[in-house]
């Protein structure tokens, strides 16, 4: 589903990510650890099609399409989707109407008429049942207010709703307290079939505990330095990152 | 001739017209003749820095219409707010239009001017409250003293509130080659009542209209009033608005002025607060394009202490449009712990569109709370990459994030469906397709 071969990209002439090989096949969760400023949430970005970083060696191909010049929305349109780590507010658009924009959005791309009012109703309502959101929430401006918990609650509900082939996670479970990160991580899972795939990014073992990943790969300085099952996340947490970053100068 | 000659020398015309007789006159006279001695404002005045008047008044407007016009509701259904029912005091060319009105007399009044300029029950109010708070210095208000005979008067008696709002709405028909309206209202709500009320200016043709408003409103203890100004008009009038708001202890005026067309539209927003514990608000949303201007100067006077006022301005400007924002607070002395707001935040999509934004704050007490700001800007890029994340393309993200801009503002308007009218104004002329309805 998405190839990765031996990716460079960087912000301005310095390079942040530096020869990152990685492949996801549908039906796995990968998980990408590492230390702040391995170049996680660039991977990320850059995935997402992010135009402020420049690819400068290297492909990234989705589904056999080789993503450069590729617009985030076109991404969008492919199957693509980035859960933020800092999801941006937008006072005066709400979440609703911001749904019903991006779907229709899509179809639009796809050649397909807009989804009927009803049909969008009901599709809100189960997905926002199945992440336990509040129906009041869905009329409040898209992340204006919301708690760190709340945001990425909503970004997940953007995902059940976008329905993407290829999620990647950004860090979705910082600031979450552990109701919430139960809350996303549940949702996360029921979504996940063997047609998807997830990318989970992240700091910290403790959301592997409730999302199980099939791979783990350690980032540090812009590459991948250590791959391997689930039990490699134990081991970094019980280790810390200097282990990988001792080995990876050795 | 000039305008202002043809104006001045008009005015003995008007006076076949009119009860020379009616105290009312005098204030006309002495109007008339303040206008003859400043003429109309030019770019060396402070206040028209930015807005000339020039090309307008090279343009030889009627005065006077010939014939009275009619027009069928058919044909102007959509300016009104049809969607709900109101009162109407609608002007065809400046001639009142009974045919398209609806006004009453049921507890309130929501009549015409020229019955309260004229009829003796009217006069102890128009004793009162005529041309008490309109300047007595400023040429345009002078100017349209000089000539006020027709309009809006609506009365509004203690702890009442009209059953529906009341839409205020001037159509020009085109009759003439190029027509000056000058439409005088006057609106009282006394103690503890309310009213809300939609003005609209509305020219069906490509002939040349100016109109030059002038309305006073008076807002007595704890009534409540909200004002919404639609400004759509064709691309061919022109609007000076002023507007004059007195308030007392306790009342709550809400202005809202939408500023989508026109040529040239100037509105001098003044409030004057002569109570404790007042709420004046004022926002606007303005969305031009082509070589549109607009231009709004506001004017808050606290008089007293323990009151506030709130200022939102929104602007989005683009192609060779110009737009202004003058933001006067005056806090007196007397006027502790007064709470005054203002924002003006403006979005620039063109390289050739300018916005002038000036906040003037005189502030002479000392236990008070003045914020004010304001920002020229593009469009958030971080915002715009998250919408095109989203599959939303960039061109309609930006388009949507415009409209939120500018949706925002809308929060405080009270009657939903003027509020859902204006957000689908906004919608197309930003342009965008909404996925959704309204």
């Amino acid at each position: 589903m998405l190839k990765i071969k031996n990716l460079h990209a960087g912000v301005e002439g310095n390079e942040i990510l530096n020869g990152i090989n990685l492949e996801v096949n549908p039906g796995e969760v990968h998980a990408i650890m590492g230390p702040n400023g391995s170049g996680k949430s660039t991977l990320a970005s850059v995935i997402a099609g992010k135009e402020e970083f420049e690819v400068t060696e290297g492909v990234i191909f989705f589904e056999g399409n080789d993503l450069e010049d590729t617009a985030p929305e076109e991404r969008a349109h492919m199957g693509i989707f980035l859960s933020f780590q800092y999801p941006v507010e937008i006072p005066g658009v709400s979440v609703t109407n911001f749904m019903k924009t991006a779907i229709n959005e899509s179809r639009k791309a796809q050649g397909k008429e807009d989804m009927p009012a009803n049909e969008m109703l009901k599709m809100i309502r189960e997905k926002s049942e199945m992440l336990d959101i509040d129906r009041k929430f869905l009329s409040r401006s898209l992340n204006e207010g919301f708690s760190g918990g709340e945001k990425k609650r909503n970004e997940i509900f953007q995902m059940a709703m976008l329905e993407p082939k290829l999620a990647i996670l950004d860090e979705t479970d910082s600031g979450l307290d552990i109701d919430a990160l139960r809350i996303v991580a549940n949702g996360v899972n029921k979504l996940k079939s063997n047609d998807n795939a997830v990318i989970l990014i992240t700091h910290y073992q403790r959301l592997l505990e409730y999302i199980v990943p099939d791979f783990v790969h350690v980032l540090h300085e812009g590459k991948i330095v250590k791959s391997g099952s689930k039990e490699l996340a134990l081991e970094l947490e019980e280790k810390g990152y200097d282990w990988i970053k001792n080995e990876a100068v050795v | 001739m000039d305008l202002k000659d043809k104006l001045v020398s008009s005015f003995m015309a008007f006076e076949n017209n009119v009860d020379i007789e009616h105290p009312v006159h005098d204030i006309r006279t002495e109007a008339i003749k303040n206008f003859e001695n400043h003429g109309f404002p030019n770019k060396k005045h402070e206040a028209w820095k930015y807005t000339s008047l020039n090309n307008l008044l090279k343009i030889d407007f009627s005065i006077f219409p010939k014939e009275v016009n009619a027009l069928e509701y058919r044909e102007v259904k959509k300016y009104f707010l049809h969607e709900i029912d109101t009162y109407k005091i609608v002007f065809i060319d400046g001639i009142y239009s009974s045919y398209l009105s609806e006004t009453t007399h049921d507890g309130v009044d929501v009549c015409l001017m020229s019955s309260a300029l004229t009829k003796p029950m009217y006069k102890p109010v128009i004793d009162v409250y005529f041309n008490k708070i309109a300047a007595k210095d400023e040429s345009l208000t002078t100017l349209n003293t000089a000539f006020s005979r027709e309009g809006a008067y609506i009365y509004i008696p203690k702890n009442k509130a009209p059953k529906k709002p009341v839409e205020i709405l001037h159509f020009a028909t085109g009759n003439e080659a190029s027509l000056m309206l000058q439409p005088r209202n006057l609106i009282i709500v006394e103690e503890n009542a309310e009213l809300q009320v939609i003005e609209r200016h509305q020219s069906l043709t490509k002939n040349d209209v100016l109109t030059n408003a002038v309305t006073e409103i008076y807002a007595a203890k704890s009534a409540i009033v909200d004002y919404y100004k639609v400004q759509n008009d064709a691309k061919t009038a022109s609007l000076i608005d002023n507007t004059y708001i007195a308030q007392k202890d306790n009342s709550t005026v809400k202005v809202h002025t939408f500023s989508f067309g026109g040529k040239l539209t100037r509105n001098n927003l003044n409030f004057y607060q002569g109570g404790e514990h007042i709420d004046s608000t004022m926002k606007g949303v303005s969305i031009l394009g082509e070589k549109q201007h607009v231009d709004h100067h506001t004017l808050v006077h606290h008089q007293q202490p323990n009151c506030e006022s709130h200022q939102d301005y929104k602007g989005i400007y683009g192609e060779k449009s110009t737009g202004v924002f003058n933001g006067k607070i005056i806090v007196d002395k007397i006027a502790q712990k007064t709470n005054a707001f203002q924002q003006n935040n403006n979005i620039l999509i063109s390289d050739k569109a300018t916005i002038n934004t000036k906040p003037q704050l005189e502030i002479f007490a000392d236990d008070v709370k003045c914020s004010h700001g304001c920002t020229i800007g593009q469009l958030d890029e971080e915002a715009l990459y998250y919408l095109q994340t989203r599959g939303i393309p960039k061109k309609e993200a930006a388009a949507l994030l415009m409209y939120a801009f500018a949706n925002n503002v809308l929060a405080s308007v009270r009657i939903p469906e003027l509020k859902k009218r204006i957000n689908k104004l906004i919608a197309n002329k930003l342009g965008v397709r909404l996925g959704f309805e309204l």
